[in-house]
């Protein structure tokens, strides 16, 4: 084995496109690990923490970017330096070269009407440019993760004094007077405004309204730690008040996992305050004491979507668990599982967005009993072994532990490939429940990138007697890049039961699952 | 530092009538918004002073 660390110095580059050309890169031949990272600390580390190490990586900076090659020869190696630094040279860039610039200083003096800011620059970094983008009078949306959360705290008080609003860190998803924001969807507009601090239940909530034929006017991303007890709902606050006072706006839809103690009480309090309806998702949380508010208390995000859609038409609505017919349901659980044998039992997610992951989970557990997780509901139910499955479970493949260094599985359909196949191996499964997230940023045909891969793992299961049910949902519009309607027809072409909704996906799931412990009980 | 051409504490509608974004780091969120037909501007972003982050405190000291 040959190891080679390779340094260029003050060639910065952003993670993103590195992360890219790391993927295609460890396909070369004779390639057995690669990474093409700039020197910030966390890179060095997890550089360290696949075996490699030297004087030349412990000294590299923030904007040299370093090559770390493990190949099966010198010659592997050799060439696979040349065609990665090959790769670096056909940098793309579409665009008017005249609207790119060096500064966010040279943007302003060019164009001053310039009013928000995305910022993705390495955390040494991210809260340097958003105070200096706040001081320009923008409001923020910072995408960069990891910010230590006292800087959040800062920023956002900051953005509150000087009557703006910092989304974020860690906010993947916004859409904003109509403008979809990093990884968001093409939606409709229309009257119901949101504030999240969770990226794909935002996404699931306003495509289902989309697809339901009504519109969202703002949809305010906070950062998944906004309503903690440290920064206190700061970002959730304005969003309300920015709604509260969006002409726009009707319905409002609040969507998070379950606040700390004191940010529930000091957003409910809020909430009972205003002029609009406010239909409240805090995921998993008693929807007793929502309501108890003044609220109107959501269960899952599809429950949350259609309560915002009765409540601006000003119609009663009863939450229903399946779109279709009961006995169209039982036929379709008879069909996927009458080919199944006596040993196969459980239920396998593959997911890749958190929020859908966490409502999946909540969902299955409420049905089948016990989950097991990466990011379980109870500390008892963590996975001990993250690489494989482990009786019910559902992964978030886009936690940090799979993503660090590596694209997200909404990116990238490597990783999921990789567990769908793996998981076919194993006798036990019957389920494997899946979610297609779509929207600008996303890959832009996973569900094609998948189903060759089912493919491949439903007729594994068939040579060994058995069938492999593979359950999932599309979030995402037909005006999306990716276009809804044809991921959906791809993954139906291969077998995939395609539910309306992430929530639907995991009920029918656990459907087929129960129907087995009654098929096979004798 | 003031943004000369907008009302700073009184932007109303909250997000201004028009959006006009700055992509500060990864270029496709950039991409994404030219294909939305959206005044953008992308900042080729690197770090200040060789990412030196002591010299970067330092300067930004000295600049406020």
């Amino acid at each position: 084995m040959v190891t080679k660390i390779s340094i260029k110095k003050n060639q910065y580059r952003d993670s993103v496109f590195l992360m890219v050309i790391s993927e295609q890169a460890r396909s070369l031949p004779g390639i057995v690990e690669i990474a093409v990272m700039m020197g910030t600390d966390n890179n060095k580390s997890l550089m360290k923490g696949v075996g490699f190490s030297g004087s030349d990586l412990d000294s590299a900076r923030v904007n040299d970017m370093v090559f770390c090659i493990r190949g099966e020869s010198q010659e592997a190696v050799e060439n696979a330096l040349t065609q990665v630094e090959e790769m670096l040279t056909r940098r793309p860039r579409s665009g008017e070269l005249a609207d790119v610039h060096k500064t966010l200083d040279a943007v302003i003096r060019e164009r001053p009407e310039t009013n928000f800011a995305i910022i993705s620059v390495p955390v040494p970094f991210a809260a340097r440019e958003t105070k200096k983008a706040l001081n320009y009078g923008l409001n923020v949306l910072v995408f960069s993760d990891n910010v230590p959360v006292e800087e959040e705290v800062e920023l956002k008080k900051l953005a509150s004094k000087m009557n703006r609003i910092v989304m974020g860190p860690d906010c993947g998803t916004a859409i904003i007077n109509h403008v979809a924001l990093a990884f968001a969807n093409a939606v409709t507009a229309g009257p119901i405004g949101l504030v999240a601090a969770s990226g794909t239940g935002l996404q699931e909530v306003i495509c289902l309204i989309d697809r339901a034929g009504y519109g969202i006017s703002q949809a305010i991303g906070t950062g998944g730690r906004d309503l903690s007890d440290e920064v206190g709902g700061i970002s959730m606050l304005r969003g309300l008040d920015i709604l509260d006072e969006d002409e726009e706006t009707e319905v409002i839809v609040l969507i998070s996992k379950p606040p700390g103690p004191s940010t529930t009480e000091k957003i409910l309090k809020r909430v009972s305050k205003s002029p609009k309806k406010v239909i409240v998702n805090f995921l998993g949380y008693d929807t007793g004491r929502i309501s108890n508010s003044g609220a109107i208390a959501a269960g899952t995000l599809e429950e949350t979507a259609y309560l915002a859609v009765a409540t601006l038409k000003g119609e009663p609505y009863r939450y229903k668990n399946f779109g279709m017919p009961e006995v169209e349901m039982k036929r379709m659980v008879e069909n996927e599982t009458e080919r199944m044998t006596r040993d196969q039992k459980f239920i396998r997610g593959l997911y890749s967005g958190g929020t859908l992951c966490d409502e999946a989970i909540l969902i299955l557990s409420s049905i089948v009993g016990e989950v097991y997780s990466n990011v379980p509901i109870q500390p008892n139910l963590g996975l001990q072994d993250l690489s494989k499955g482990y009786r019910h479970c559902c992964i978030d493949l886009g936690d940090d532990h799979f993503t660090r260094g590596r694209p997200h599985p909404m990116i990238s359909p490597e990783i999921r490939n990789r567990y769908l196949l793996n998981e076919a191996k194993d006798r036990e499964v019957a389920v494997l429940l899946l979610d297609v997230v779509l929207g600008y940023g996303a890959h832009m045909n996973m569900a094609g990138a998948l189903a060759e891969s089912i493919k491949v793992a439903k007729s594994k299961a068939e040579s060994r007697g058995q069938y492999l049910s593979v359950v999932a949902s599309v979030c995402g519009t037909t005006r999306d890049p990716q276009d809804f309607s044809s991921q959906v027809e791809q993954l139906r072409k291969v077998g995939v039961v395609v539910m309306p909704s992430n929530a639907q996906a995991a009920r029918f799931a656990a459907m087929i699952a129960v129907k087995l412990q009654s098929k096979f009980r004798t | 530092m003031k943004n000369e051409n907008d009302s700073f504490h009184t932007m109303k509608p909250f997000f201004g009538k028009e959006l006009v974004v700055v992509n500060i780091g990864i270029s496709p969120f950039y991409d994404d918004l030219k294909k939305q037909n959206i005044k953008a501007t992308h900042v080729d972003w690197e770090p200040p002073a060789g990412g030196d982050q002591e010299v970067v405190a330092l300067l930004d000291k000295l600049l406020h």
